[in-house]
């Protein structure tokens, strides 16, 4: 799942450069511009991978590691 | 004079809540630079929130969506989304490991120990501050613009004259850097984290509140976006739309005709129409009476008619004498075989003070006056004498040439990704990843500053889109050649009544000072942590006198920051990516000395020179940020520095002797069999 969410962080900056919708003036829902929509779109995006990664990706190990390791040293 | 009102109330609370913190305080220097570590999660989500959100996400993106459209939101806010939330994982926890394990509360003291170097410090030191400045420009000049856009007909002096009547900008900037200078040196740390947090909260629901007003205003929000799809479509997306094109070349051609008119009747004296003619040419006319009407009316008959005759050289003369650019004292031999293209015009330097000459030309000014006057005492509807602003608006608009439609190339789109990684080197946020109580704090900010960028720069990017385009009855609501960083301001107090427009500005300068105050705390903890204690010894000052030390060098960098903010203004959205390309060349070595154990002494040093050598050289040659269309190899300079800084790292430490394994093993453990 790891590699899955890293994965995920790959796609967004792909999918961040939206070459496709360069000269498209089109306004979603009368008022939004596509393009702005689009990267709204990576934000909420983006939060979601992040909040994978903070599941599935965070550094456990490390932290526990550390802080055994202060507590240890207080 | 109500929205200074208001103004002053709210800075009068933040202050109260400084000193509130103060009493707090245990008292010693290291509560009051780090608050004794004591910072939960949601002071510490506030106060990052509160310290990414700045002048730069209001004013700056506003006026930049205002100059160049609704490509500047996936330029740097969607990637900031994705490039700050990765490096909290892949740099914030780390160094979090290490600030927990080694005690470090600065990045300098890291790389000092990591690099076995006590010497890079005294490099990275005026570095990292130097770099700072810009920051902190972009705050007191902004505060300056948006406090004195604001107040505008506050006062009856005429002293104020000059500022329309309102606080005088510089006024603005120093009594917002006072404020900020006060509740950081009474609140410390915690003060700071306190006001922050009640800051964002404040600007949170102001934001909220002025995109509200400010799209019911222009119609709601199909028609404050339909009304940019009609008049600048090339705004909505980020190349330029053939109508945008077409509409350019043709007020081109209309602005040339005016310069080749006034060339021959003021610089050749000579009678181009009739009086019959001309009398003609007014009755013809049909655009807004204002300025130089008469002129334009008089040049569309000439032109009409084929009386403008100029050779070549004469008429790229008259571009630049009616554009107010500097005529060369030797002119260039290739303007006497081609007329200048719009962006070679740009290229030659416009008379910075220039525009001044509307305030004393009768066919500009005989409207000047304080803007709550009527212009006709008899007859109110009328309307009110015109701000400087506007008068100066109006020359602008009618003497100077057409704007061209601006865009972005993928290229200089896709090299945008490298700029949010200033995250990994800014000197707040490395000490907030040194000194954060628990790894588990950053849980919350890695997944909602993404959201939180997104609620910020949405509405900025819409009301700088919807500004193009808005009007003001018959007239636009911000004319052409705008300052783009009072952009915001304007539509605030153009569109809410005035009791609004004080609290919403008030939301603004929260966002602005909570960027502030943690920057000027961080600039002091550097100073005493990296120079004084370091060089001085542990024991050599008390507690009392490191804190005084901090507190001086901090006024010291302030009053640097504001002298240079009384320079000519820049644009807040430049600056601000200056800067950030600054802490992003260096990027290379944070990431190396956390997962490259062949960085070497040498490399590091090759990094860092060759990143700031190279960031002065086009910082110079952009004009110190004036050129805001500046590219490297097509690209944004923050790309060019990277890879250059990387490069010369990478090489420098292959050919360099390794660190010896001892030391590695203290930032790279094995990992232990259990």
């Amino acid at each position: 799942m790891r590699y899955v969410v890293w994965l995920l962080v790959v796609a967004l900056i792909i999918l961040r450069q939206d070459l496709w919708l360069w000269d498209n003036d089109t306004l979603v829902f009368g008022f939004m511009p596509i393009t702005l929509l689009w990267h709204a779109g990576i934000s909420i995006g983006a939060a979601i991978v992040w909040f994978l990664a903070t599941i599935f990706a965070w550094p456990t190990d490390l932290i526990d590691e550390v802080q055994r390791e202060s507590e240890g040293g207080e | 004079m109500t929205p200074l009102i208001v103004i002053c109330i709210y800075l009068g609370l933040l202050l109260a809540l400084g000193l509130g913190a103060s009493l707090l305080s245990r008292g010693s220097s290291k509560d009051y630079m780090l608050a004794s570590h004591s910072i939960g999660p949601f002071l510490l989500l506030m106060s990052l929130f509160g310290t990414t959100m700045t002048a730069f996400a209001l004013v700056g993106s506003t006026g930049e969506a205002y100059k160049e459209g609704v490509g500047v939101y996936g330029l740097l806010a969607s990637s900031s989304g994705i490039i700050h939330s990765l490096c909290f994982f892949v740099l914030g926890i780390k160094l979090w490991s290490f600030g927990k394990r080694y005690g470090y509360t600065t990045q300098i003291q890291f790389f000092r120990d990591r690099l076995q170097s006590d010497k890079i410090g005294v490099l990275m030191f005026p570095i990292l501050v130097g770099l700072v400045i810009p920051y902190l420009l972009i705050g007191v000049m902004s505060a300056g613009t948006v406090v004195s856009a604001v107040t505008e007909g506050a006062f009856r002096s005429e002293f104020f004259a000059p500022w329309d009547y309102g606080v005088p900008p510089a006024i603005g900037s120093l009594v917002i850097s006072i404020v900020v200078l006060v509740y950081v040196f009474f609140g410390g740390m915690r003060g700071t984290a306190w006001a922050n947090a009640f800051q964002t909260m404040i600007f949170m629901v102001l934001g909220v509140i002025t995109f509200w007003i400010i799209s019911d205003h222009l119609g709601g929000l199909q028609a404050a976006s339909q009304a940019v799809a009609e008049k600048n479509p090339s705004k909505l997306m980020r190349s330029v739309a053939e109508k945008d094109q077409q509409k350019y070349e043709t007020d081109l051609a209309k602005w040339r005709s005016l310069a080749e008119y006034n060339y021959l009747t003021d610089e050749k004296k000579e009678s181009v129409l009739t009086d019959e003619q001309k009398q003609a040419a007014l009755a013809a006319y049909k655009g807004p009476k204002f300025g130089n009407w008469k002129a334009r009316a008089e040049a569309t008959l000439a032109a009409k008619q084929g009386l403008l005759n100029l050779t070549t050289l004469e008429k790229n003369k008259a571009y630049i004498m009616q554009d107010d650019r500097q005529m060369p004292d030797e002119v260039p031999a290739s303007w006497g075989e081609a007329i200048l293209a719009g962006h070679e015009l740009e290229e030659v330097a416009r008379n910075p003070a220039a525009s001044k000459k509307a305030f004393t030309d009768e066919m500009y000014n005989k409207n000047l006056g304080h803007p709550e006057d009527d212009l006709d005492p008899n007859d109110p509807k009328k309307g009110k004498k015109w701000s400087r602003k506007r008068v100066e608006g109006v020359y602008k608009a009618t003497k100077w040439s057409p704007e061209p439609p601006s865009h972005i190339t993928p290229l200089q789109f896709i090299s945008y990704m490298f700029v949010p990684l200033s995250v990994g080197m800014f000197p707040h946020l490395f000490q907030h990843w040194l000194t954060a109580k628990s790894a588990g704090s950053f849980k919350a900010p890695v997944v909602l500053h993404p959201l939180f960028i997104a609620i910020v720069w949405i509405p900025c990017v819409l009301v700088g889109v919807w500004a193009t385009s808005a009007m003001n009855g018959p007239a636009p609501m911000i004319p052409p050649h705008f300052n783009q960083n009072a952009v915001l301001s304007k539509m605030v107090s153009d569109i809410s009544t005035p009791l609004l427009s004080g609290l919403l500005i008030a939301g603004v300068l929260a966002a602005i000072m909570s960027s502030l105050d943690s920057q000027f705390l961080c600039i002091g903890t550097m100073f005493t942590e990296d120079i004084v204690v370091h060089y001085g010894g542990k024991d050599r000052f008390s507690d009392k006198q490191v804190v005084v030390i901090a507190r001086s060098f901090i006024i010291a960098i302030v009053a640097v920051t504001y002298g240079l903010s009384l320079l000519e203004p820049r644009s807040v959205f430049s600056l601000g990516v200056w800067t950030f390309a600054g802490f992003s060349s260096m990027f290379p070595l944070v990431l190396a000395s956390l997962y490259w154990k062949r960085l070497t002494k040498p490399g590091a040093y090759a990094c860092v020179i060759s990143a700031i050598a190279m960031w002065i050289y086009f910082f110079i040659d952009s004009d110190f940020a004036g050129n805001s269309h500046y590219l490297v190899f097509g690209m944004n300079p923050a790309a060019t520095m990277v890879i250059g800084s990387a490069i010369a790292m990478v090489l420098v430490s292959l050919i360099t002797t390794p660190p010896d394994e001892a030391h590695l093993e203290r930032f790279f453990p094995k990992k232990s069999e259990s």
